[in-house]
């Protein structure tokens, strides 16, 4: 038997965490653990994503649950010598309230994670994904074990008493989706993964994948029951290697286990589980074209009907959905509905996990019931905005979304007062800007992703949003023209009634909204030639002011001797040779430089 | 529930109640009801793809607008194809497609027979709000036969699919994405790099002018123009039951005595007719049966009239060239004979002879430059023109081409039997090769000589003709590649237990070639083989070796089929495609 | 390791269960003074005992923590048994093998050992 370790120091290995550096501070814990003869006493154990990014590399002390930030190999000498030998917390690699500046020691105790209500997050970054047993501890795989137990149309009557609703995008009814393959005629039926996440900024299929892939694999087990399927596809994108390696690990495990396979758990219900490798088309995220992927062939969405669900893999009935989705399903199941129903909205059941990113403190990922307000959101938990700036909007659910503004700070999210405000749940992007940020610059941003990542199919979306972009892009030049926004608004009709699929239909979304919300800007942009948010380039100027003492630091660091002036003189910007880098407004003591 | 229902949808269309079968889109459903929806990716013949979103309809309770072609009709639907939404998604959808365009038409070669541009007047655009960038790609005329200029591609893959569904060779794909998505042979590569037949069905597909066949027009004007050439031309069966089509004429309307006058006029020295050379190549052909059959040779022997199916076997299927016929096609066999037996004949310098050929098909540009076909001395055919490209030059000369008077050919290549006319349909080659070869080798007069077997539009037809002394030949006819591909499987696995097998490259037969006039469907064809069976009844002679011209021309000059001299000059030999391609 | 029911999936739980217990800080504690004057008094030795001897008696919800210098520096090692709702017992002069007896009698069966004890909290 292992022994008992008296403490556990769970560092994070998630993508953001690795990226700032937690890969080191591995082997030099180890190495000074093992200089002071406490190798066995001290478990060291890589967890994966906490969610709060920013802040990586994060490193947890358990028993006592403290919360260390940004640690670097350089740290680890004083947290053993001062914490895990005498005890003493290590104040100076606590997190700090961006509120109040105050440390807080105490995972639990952090603002960032005492709003949220982790369900399908539980245990990311509390459990060793590569160890099915660490899973199997934390209520693994009962879930399934309690399906087996039920027939499979209870099952999906559990789920339907959930109001569990996919989490990708759409936010169809899960359990009613799983009944349509469920009542599809066919012997051979499939459950697909999508974990094609894609949206700019989304991360939380990728956390869950590395966090806790054996919830994923139990969630499409119960499914597979459920609808009948006794194969299955994780599609996942390849920029994701680490969620990859993740998964290949835990279907052997759950393989060797018998929790996938033939009879799992001595029932005669088998399932098993294949991974394809998505090469990166945002497209690929649609049903039908993650499908054609999977099929070999060029990943392009086709019209529907037929549904995946009577006609998807090989033309076999085949149920879609998402990772997180599929991570509320083991819970679902082994507590029953009821928890799950009791949270959320009228329409929205549970809680949802939103990705954090833009102009705010603590970027990172946050599982909160649905029917929180925006403002808790970013606020509360995200800890509002940085830099003392003010907030403008925050833009939700990816290229398909749209940006709330001030004004609806307060409303209860769910799907359907998303929906109703212009934008949508998409898979939980929340992107936020602050002053400084120019919502037509912000519009073009989407689009430009959109229409870099439409795959040509259909007409609307190959050639709308490409002039949809070229005229964002001389609004954005200062060349709008006048009847520019009814062009705009007219091609988004087109392009969201005509299109194929969902990207498409949707990719007009970010431009509709902000016209909805920011038109004024739209028009300074166009008539004014200006740019309120002072971010487009072509629409600003810098100006040496009164205040300038002709101390000679800015014609110093203009990269193109834009600058003249002589000594205790004051200066002037050629504007013609300036290219508005900003360096010498940054670097003038006075004031003396005006952007506008 | 009544048998009606089950299988019977009752939709309402813009208010008018219709029932049609379950099966139908909502797009069929509307013709039912008198409303024809715009459409242009759409194609009856090929896989419903909904990718170029035109013929977009507003379905009751419908998250976005659908596309009509591949929406299936069900009961209680309610449809409106003319709602606000409708009109201006259609409109900026057409638009978009004309914003990335190049805005030629009046120069076009498919000016007036544009969808894109009929498209566009039927929806009233009248201007083009977007102006930005445009694809910009090379036109590619490597090859003798196709042209493609994929800046007027407006992504329908309605090529894609015909080269993939009918032909099974998967010729153009799409490359890229996005915007920059582009239909082009596997790594961008010349249509004359890869396994391209130039069957030309893609180009009878196009509704753009992205596709089209090379344009030799202004050849054959500059031939007739020059005094020191001596042109001759001939037209092969299809020509003259496809032509009346670009004339006003419904499908099926024949047209051959106004082809004749207007060739004339043109200032052809002779107009021949390539229906004597299928005589002269039943003769070949059915006597290098006869002599495979009885001297154990290579079984079972296939057709070599088809260039499209030529260029597919040297290309995909070169260990089955000893299956194919060597006799060459008629329009090599016409072009090997003018320049020798009628130069001779008529005192002509063969030197000074332009053989032009018009025909249904866009391959037979390909044959024509087969290096192996100068049995003549000089290149046995010079210049070959389509239907299509035909029909322009009768245009450009303002004719009253309707009011032309009824014209013969000359002779004494003009003169042919019902058996050369109907080479034009699938099928008819089989017949005609069965007319002769019954009698040639029975001894007996062929009394039943309709062989209804191996008519029609099935793709593979088998039939069986019993020769007497137990000896019962069996044949089957396939046409299009696809189906061509089958029978080859067949006999590479040493299962096709046949004496001789036609193929056609093209749907329905040289009558559905891909140089014939737009558009060709099911119908049309069907029109069409009708004319030509029509046209062979009502013949003086329906046996090639009846036809007294060949018999002279046997007697007086070639010998005998098979012999030494129709062996030199009606004979040919096939040469995989690698070797060809170093 | 094939599981081939609940049951089987539950034992495997229950191992899990006591490899991950050191995440949650339990009621029942161990607390080891671990300041320089306990680790040059043997605290390590303590501390290293006492862990196996939970492991060996598969002894779950019980944190075994450390402490710093708490100020009787002649008395170390200190070791601080705490159970629920009882006051914390400090005992000193703890050796190794003190340890089997300590943890027997007092975090297991409550019964302090009184002849060790330095103080009550």
């Amino acid at each position: 038997m292992e022994k008992l370790a008296r403490a556990h120091v769970l560092i994070c290995g998630g993508t953001g965490c690795s990226s700032s550096g937690s890969k080191v501070i591995i082997p030099a814990l180890r190495e000074k653990l093992q200089a002071k003869g406490m190798e066995g006493e001290i478990k060291i154990v890589e967890t994966g994503c906490h969610g709060l990014c920013e802040m990586g590399p994060l490193v947890i002390v358990y028993p006592e649950g403290v919360f260390y930030i940004r640690v670097q190999p350089t740290d680890v000498d004083e947290i053993v010598e001062t914490h895990l030998i005498k005890g003493r917390v290590v104040e100076r690699l606590l997190y700090r309230e961006p509120a109040t500046l105050e440390t807080v020691p105490d995972y639990d105790d952090i603002a960032f994670y005492k709003k949220q209500k982790r369900y399908a997050l539980i245990n990311c970054g509390h459990i060793n994904p590569e160890s099915i047993e660490e899973y199997i501890g934390a209520d693994g795989y009962e879930g399934l074990a309690k399906a087996l137990s039920m027939n499979p149309e209870e099952v999906i009557e559990e789920i339907k008493s959930s109001g569990l609703r996919g989490r990708g995008g759409g936010g169809f009814p899960t359990g009613l989706k799983w009944q349509f393959t469920r009542s599809a005629s066919g012997d051979k039926k499939y459950v697909i993964c999508n974990a094609d996440e894609g949206d700019p900024g989304a991360f939380m299929d990728r956390s869950i994948l590395e966090g806790d892939p054996h919830r994923v694999l139990e969630g499409m087990a119960i499914c597979g029951y459920a609808v009948g399927a006794d194969e299955g596809y994780i599609y996942c994108r390849a920029e994701y290697p680490l969620a990859i390696k993740r998964l290949r690990g835990a279907i052997a495990q759950a393989e060797e286990a018998g929790l996938l396979g033939e009879g799992i758990l001595g029932s005669g219900f088998n399932f098993t589980l294949h991974i394809k490798e998505g090469a990166g088309a945002f497209v690929c995220g649609e049903e039908t074209a993650l499908m054609a992927s999977i099929e070999g062939r060029r990943g392009m969405p086709r019209p529907r009907p037929p549904f995946p669900a009577n006609s998807g893999l090989w033309g076999k009935p085949t149920n879609i959905n998402n990772v997180e989705t599929f991570a509320n399903v083991p819970s679902i199941m082994r507590d029953g509905a009821g928890y799950f129903a009791s949270q959320g909205t009228e329409t929205s059941k549970g809680t949802k996990v939103f990705a954090l990113t833009g102009k705010i403190n603590n970027t990172g990922l946050a599982e909160v019931p649905m029917g929180i307000t925006m403002r808790e959101i970013i606020y509360d938990i995200g800890g509002g905005i940085p830099d003392g700036k003010k907030f403008k909007a925050v833009q939700i659910g990816g290229p398909s979304g749209g940006c709330l503004p001030e004004q609806l700070l307060d409303l209860a999210i769910d799907y359907e007062s998303l929906a109703k405000a212009g934008a949508m749940m998409g898979s939980g992007g929340l992107v936020v800007m602050d002053e400084t940020t120019c919502m037509v610059d912000v519009a073009r941003y989407f689009l430009n992703f959109t229409q870099d990542e439409s795959c040509g199919k259909c007409t609307p979306c190959r050639e709308g949003t490409k002039r949809m972009l070229e005229i964002l892009n001389r609004i954005c030049d200062g060349n709008g023209r006048e009847d520019d926004i009814p062009l705009l608004e007219s091609l988004s009709r087109s392009i969201k009634a005509g299109s194929l699929c969902a990207l498409g239909q949707t990719a007009p979304n970010p431009v509709l909204s902000t016209l909805n919300f920011f038109r004024g800007e739209y028009e300074a942009h166009i008539k004014d030639h200006k740019c309120p948010a002072g971010a487009c380039t072509a629409l600003i100027g810098y100006k040496i002011n009164e205040k300038c003492r002709g101390c000679g630091l800015c014609k110093k660091v203009c990269p193109v001797d834009a600058i003249s002036g002589e000594i205790k003189a004051m200066h002037v910007i050629d504007e013609l040779v300036c290219i508005k880098c900003g360096a010498c407004q940054a670097k003038c003591p006075f004031k003396a430089i005006d952007k506008g | 529930m009544s048998s009606v229902t089950d299988t019977k949808a009752k939709i309402t269309i813009d208010g008018q109640e219709v029932t049609v079968p379950k099966s139908y889109t909502i797009l069929q459903a509307a013709r039912a009801a008198g409303i024809n929806i715009p459409h242009l990716c759409y194609h009856p013949e090929l896989a419903r793809e909904g990718n170029c979103r035109v013929c977009l309809v507003e379905i009751e309770g419908g998250r976005s607008l659908a596309a009509s072609c591949v929406y299936p009709v069900s009961d209680g639907m309610k449809v409106y194809t003319n709602t606000p939404i409708v009109r201006e998604t259609r409109k900026t959808v057409v638009e978009l497609m004309l914003a990335n365009h190049p805005e030629d038409c009046l120069f076009c070669v498919k000016n007036r027979h544009c969808e894109l541009q009929e498209i566009a007047a039927d929806l009233g655009i009248r201007k083009v709000r977007f102006h930005g960038e445009r694809r910009s790609a090379e036109i590619d005329d490597s090859n003798p036969s196709i042209v493609r200029d994929p800046e007027k591609c407006i992504l329908c893959t309605r090529c894609v699919r015909a080269c993939s569904e009918r032909q099974g060779l998967d010729i153009y794909c799409i490359a890229n994405r996005g915007f920059g998505s582009i239909v082009e042979p596997a790594f961008g590569l010349g249509l004359d790099k890869v396994a391209c037949t130039y069957c030309g069905q893609c180009t009878t597909v196009c509704p753009t002018a992205a596709l089209t066949e090379r344009d030799d027009t202004q050849s054959v004007w500059d031939a007739l123009a020059d005094p020191d050439k001596y042109v001759v031309v001939q037209t092969a069966p299809s020509v003259r039951i496809g032509l009346g089509e670009e004339f006003g004429m419904k499908s099926g309307g024949i047209v051959t005595g106004k082809m004749v006058a207007v060739l004339r006029r043109m200032g052809f020295d002779k107009v021949f007719d390539t229906d004597f050379a299928a005589d002269l190549t039943i003769m070949e052909e059915g006597h290098e049966l006869l002599h495979r059959l009885k001297n154990g040779g290579v079984l079972p022997m296939m057709t070599s009239c088809s260039p499209g199916w030529v260029n597919f076997v040297e290309t995909m299927h070169p260990e089955i060239i000893p299956h194919l016929s060597s006799a060459k096609s008629p329009q090599g066999m016409f072009g090997a004979t003018v320049k020798t037996f009628f130069a001779e004949r008529s005192g002509v310098n063969p030197a000074k002879i332009v053989s032009v050929a018009v025909m249904p098909c866009t391959a037979k540009k390909w044959e024509a430059k087969r290096p192996q076909l100068n049995d003549s001395g000089y290149r046995d055919v010079d210049i070959v023109i389509t239907t299509r490209e035909f029909a322009r030059m009768i245009k450009q000369m303002g004719i009253d081409f309707m009011g032309l008077p009824e014209e013969e050919f000359d002779s004494p290549m003009g003169l042919s039997s019902g058996a050369g006319q109907i080479f034009g349909a699938t099928g008819g080659v089989m017949e005609a090769a069965l007319r002769t070869a019954y009698e040639v080798y029975t001894g007996k007069t062929l009394e039943n000589i309709d062989f209804r077997g191996v008519r029609g539009l099935d793709g593979i037809k088998e039939s069986s003709v019993d020769l007497g002394d137990g000896m019962i030949l069996k044949v089957v006819v396939a046409h299009t590649l696809r189906n061509a591909e089958k029978l080859v499987q067949r006999i590479l696995a040493g299962e096709a237990d046949y004496h001789f097998i036609e193929i056609m490259a093209c749907p329905g037969g040289c009558l559905g070639g891909g140089g014939m006039p737009y558009p060709t469907d099911t119908d049309i064809r069907r029109a069409r083989i009708d004319a030509i069976y029509n046209a062979d009844a009502r013949m003086k002679y329906r046996k090639s070796h009846e036809n007294p011209a060949i018999k002279e021309l046997y007697e007086t000059w070639m010998g005998k089929p098979l012999g030494e001299r129709a062996h030199r000059l009606l004979h040919t030999h096939y040469t995989p495609i690698e070797d060809r391609l170093k | 390791m094939a599981i081939k029911s609940l049951d089987d999936l539950r034992k495997i739980k229950e191992r899990a269960r006591q490899s991950t217990a050191a995440r949650h800080e339990n009621e029942t504690q161990v607390i080891v003074g671990m300041g320089t004057c306990g680790i040059a008094a043997g605290a390590r030795t303590v501390m290293t005992a006492i862990l196996d001897e939970i492991s060996r008696r598969g002894l779950r919800n019980v944190s075994v923590l450390q402490t710093g210098c708490i100020g009787m520096c002649q008395r170390e090692p200190l070791v601080d048994i705490v159970r629920p709702g009882e006051p914390r017992v400090t005992y000193g002069n703890v050796k190794p093998e003190d340890v089997p007896r300590i943890i027997n009698e007092h975090l297991v069966n409550g019964r302090i050992l009184t002849d060790m004890v330095v103080a009550k909290i």
